[in-house]
């Protein structure tokens, strides 16, 4: 596989707030996002000679890339749908880094936007899988539940121990999401809360599970010589990494349900683009998909920033923490986020893109002396992971 | 020698003390309590479930012939037998029939099954009667009727039960009905229904028979009579010459209520797990008119069977500790709409995957011997490409590999859904979906459990079945 390290930069961004927007439309979330990128760049719309657009719910039969065109009025340009589940934003981001290292195109977007609140149910809704049998009645919070009770099983925690490690991560998100002006939720939480708190699935409740919200992140790609052209703090592609395993988990014989190969597949592709050996040392910040607390806890094992089956004494020691030897959704995750689903994938990227450019909105929440920055998207029953490095120095 | 080869019955695991109705309506109790179907159990799931129990040890593909018997079919216009048929494996080429419409309907399926099987067209025809129906809220039936079923194997080899002859009667009169609309059963004033209905037909019919076959009421080892209830039932023998002590098979009025057309099989098959070689056996049934049958037990019956007796499903009960319930799991009162209505069907994917939907059938690789469910053409361990044998792993035998206990999945009165992954037989088939039967907070990782096909849900006027676990024991009973 060739390598795109240093191929492609990051030159503008943009990312609505995340929440309720009863009163906005998935057109007025990509317009927002979309203008923040553009002023950011520098650069005028006619500039952008291709799009890469992901949404995943927003219509019922095809959405195509005329939401895009609809919404900013993007004339005579290709426009390319990607929907992929979870991984639907960062695959987009990845496409549009690849279109433009093919040297087709100088200057290319990447859109993500999602309007979860117009569909009348929270959460996103039961037996959406691609069968109508075998997936009735599969919920989100419900797969990702059996990996909970399957991890505290294999490792030998109580239901107790592992509920209260599984907290300690939602506290440490609250906690950062507190200080990030785009968050859903900015409210502190604490252990006791997450304990005490309804049970959504088993062993999952109310604070394990990410909020559900409405919003729009983009960002523009170029050239690293047109983007050091425009500002003196484009943020380089580094390395990705994308897997997709092959049938539903809930059926795959013997898979263990504590360790994905998809997580271990794409963070491995990265590193190795990006050069990275040693990630736990090695990257200054990440962004990773904790849609459930339990899945955040499993990709600080699949990714190695963890010894496997030892998360939880990261997890007590703080490692992760905002202070800690490395930040985690620094900027709250999912968790305070919420996930619109063929957004989130932007939104984490543009964490790292400001963090790398040391312009994150409060001085309190700005990683000292940032290099490398991971981003991460897990979707589906789950089964398919994407992962984008970026660093704010090339070589 | 034409006869009843095996026998099984199936009894809900949700029993409903008649005292709770009682209470909800300041009124008296009938006494005891009654079986109540799942909200994910109909008269097709329940006749699955009594089939496969009957069939236990035997090859669903020597069965040349399936009657359904049922006053409450799923369908109005689309036969119930051919679904049970395809959930308990048999094959295409048989012969189906849906009797209905009466009481009768299962000891007329069965006097079918006698001849065609006599008159040589079949040499076996299983014969799956199974009922729900619907006592009117406050009324003595709605405590009385109970849900069940049960299945027979009538053939000319092996019998337990040699037919020995029968003798039935038609009577026409409005006593016990329901017209389309209806979701309730009828009645006309219940001493006109049981004299002149119940007990003179059950009279006249269980007369002919002895006259007939030359007996007199104390040659009858064991009387299968179902009855509305247990005064009438007693009073009913009295009159017949029959001793209540030692010769009346229980009609379980008291443990699971009437469950309608399949009462006289669940009543036959409880008598033919306890029977002995030479006992005689009569069993009678009143609607619109009533069958009377004779059997005699042969030696056959002292061959052990390894399939589940009455004794366990009376046994193995979870209770039904709410009225509403009660009334929202029959679909008298709608809750608040939880997420199962917004599910989609689609009638080309579930036809399309029927082998795996209905029959349960996994694919075994020839090249590697793995096996997955639902059927892959693409082994997912060493890719080989169409290589494989279905295998059917409905009655295999499995634990809990991992589980969740979900609420946001289920419907509103009945709100957890135990999603479940499961590992079947000693190929540790991986199995996911709901448990049913169960008591959520019992669940555990390495629990025993079982398959049952169920009605998963309704959507766009289709009923979607599928299989569900379900715990091998419940409270330590299994």
């Amino acid at each position: 596989m060739g390598s795109l390290k240093d191929r492609v930069a990051i030159v503008g961004m943009g990312c609505t707030n995340f929440g309720e927007h009863w009163n906005k439309g998935t057109e007025d979330l990509a317009v927002e996002s979309f203008f923040e990128a553009l002023e950011d760049a520098g650069i005028e719309k006619k500039e952008i000679e291709a799009c890469y657009v992901s949404t995943v719910m927003s219509s019922i039969i095809g959405i195509s890339g005329a939401v895009a065109a609809d919404a900013l009025k993007l004339k005579d340009i290709p426009i390319i749908r990607n929907e992929n589940w979870c991984a639907s934003g960062h695959i987009a981001l990845i496409e549009a880094c690849m279109a433009v290292a093919s040297g087709a195109y100088d200057t290319v977007l990447a859109l993500g936007v999602e309007k979860l609140k117009d569909t009348g149910y929270p959460g996103l809704g039961t037996g959406r899988g691609m069968h109508p049998v075998y997936e009735a009645r599969r919920t989100s919070p419900g797969s990702f539940g059996l990996i909970a009770t399957r991890y505290f099983e294999q490792y030998g925690l109580t239901p107790e121990q592992g509920k209260e490690a599984l907290a300690k991560i939602e506290v440490k998100n609250h906690d950062n999401g507190s200080l990030c002006p785009k968050a859903h939720f900015k409210n502190k939480i604490t252990i006791e809360q997450v304990l005490k708190a309804p049970i959504i699935a088993w062993p999952l409740g109310l604070f394990d599970c990410c909020g559900n919200s409405d919003g729009s992140a983009c960002a523009i790609v170029t050239t690293p010589e047109k983007a050091e052209a425009l500002k003196k703090d484009p943020i380089y592609l580094k390395g990705f990494g994308i897997s997709t395993d092959s049938m539903l988990p809930h059926f795959r014989p013997g898979f263990t349900w504590t360790s994905f190969n998809a997580l271990v597949n794409s963070s491995r592709k990265a590193y190795e683009m990006a050069g990275i050996k040693n990630p736990r040392e090695e990257l200054s910040l990440a962004e990773v998909h904790d849609c459930f607390s339990i899945t955040e806890l499993l990709i600080y094992e699949d990714f190695g920033l963890s010894p496997r089956g030892r998360a939880k004494e990261d997890i007590d020691a703080g490692f992760f923490q905002r202070d800690g030897g490395l930040p985690v959704n620094i900027d709250g995750g999912l968790k305070c986020f919420g996930h619109p689903i063929g957004a989130s994938g932007l939104r984490m990227t543009y964490e790292v893109y400001k963090q790398l450019q040391g312009k994150a909105q409060k001085p309190e929440r700005q990683i000292k002396n940032p290099r490398l920055g991971l981003a991460h998207t897990f979707g589906g029953p789950p089964q398919l992971s994407a992962v984008a490095i970026f660093g704010n120095e090339k070589g | 020698m034409v006869g009843i080869a095996l026998s099984g019955t199936y009894i809900p695991a949700f029993r409903l003390d008649r005292g709770i109705v009682a209470q909800n309506w300041g009124r008296a109790s009938i006494g005891g309590e009654r079986s109540v179907a799942n909200n994910d159990e109909d008269s097709a799931t329940m006749a699955v479930e009594a089939s496969i129990n009957c069939l236990t040890g035997m090859d669903p593909g020597l069965v040349d012939g399936l009657f359904f018997a049922s006053t409450t079919g799923v369908y109005q216009e689309k036969m119930n037998a051919v679904l049970v048929a395809a959930a308990t494996d048999m094959r295409r080429s048989i012969t189906t029939a849906d009797f209905t419409q009466s009481l009768r309907a299962g000891t007329g399926a069965v006097k079918s099954a006698l001849d065609a099987v006599k008159a040589g067209s079949m040499k076996n025809v299983l014969v799956a009667a199974a009922d729900a129906r619907l006592g009117y809220p406050r009324s003595d039936q709605e405590q009385a009727f109970g849900d069940g079923a049960a299945a027979v194997l009538v053939s000319g080899d092996d019998v337990v039960a040699e037919y020995e002859g029968g003798y039935s009667i038609c009577n026409e009169m409005f006593d016990v009905w329901r017209n389309p609309e209806d979701t309730y059963v009828r009645t006309w004033e219940s001493r006109f229904i049981l004299g002149e209905g119940y007990t003179a037909n059950m009279v006249e019919a269980v007369s002919g028979l002895l006259k007939k076959m030359n007996l007199q009421a104390k040659d009858i080892t064991r009387v299968i009579m179902p009855a509305p209830d247990a005064r009438t039932h007693k009073g009913l023998a009295k009159k017949l010459g029959f001793d209540a002590e030692t010769q009346l098979a229980d009609p379980l009025l008291s443990k699971i209520g009437h469950c309608g057309a399949a009462q006289p099989l669940i009543m036959l098959a409880a008598a033919l797990e306890q029977a002995q070689p030479g006992d005689r056996l009569l069993l009678a049934c009143y609607g619109d008119g009533a069958d009377a049958m004779l059997f005699k037990v042969t030696e056959a019956i002292k061959q052990e069977r390894k399939n589940r007796t009455l004794e366990q499903y009376l046994a193995h009960k979870l209770p039904l500790t709410s009225y509403s319930r009660f009334l929202s799991y029959k679909g008298l009162v709608e809750t608040v709409p939880g997420e199962p209505f917004r599910l989609f069907s689609s009638a080309t994917v579930t036809w399309r995957d029927r082998n795996s939907i209905l029959r349960c059938h996994a694919s075994k690789c020839n090249q590697c011997g793995t096996v997955a469910f639902p059927v892959q053409r693409v082994c997912p361990i060493c890719d080989a490409k169409d290589d494989f044998v279905e295998v059917r792993i409905a009655e295999m035998n499995g634990q809990v590999f991992t589980y969740t206990l979900d609420n946001l999945a289920g419907r509103s009165d009945d709100p957890v859904v135990v999603q479940t992954v499961a590992e079947f037989g000693a190929e540790k088939v991986r199995f996911y979906g709901m448990m049913t039967d169960c008591i959520p907070a019992q669940v555990k990782v390495g629990m025993p459990l079982g398959l049952t096909f169920r009605r998963i849900y309704d959507g766009m006027g289709m009923h979607n079945y599928f299989w569900k676990c379900r715990p091998l024991t419940i409270g330590g009973q299994e």
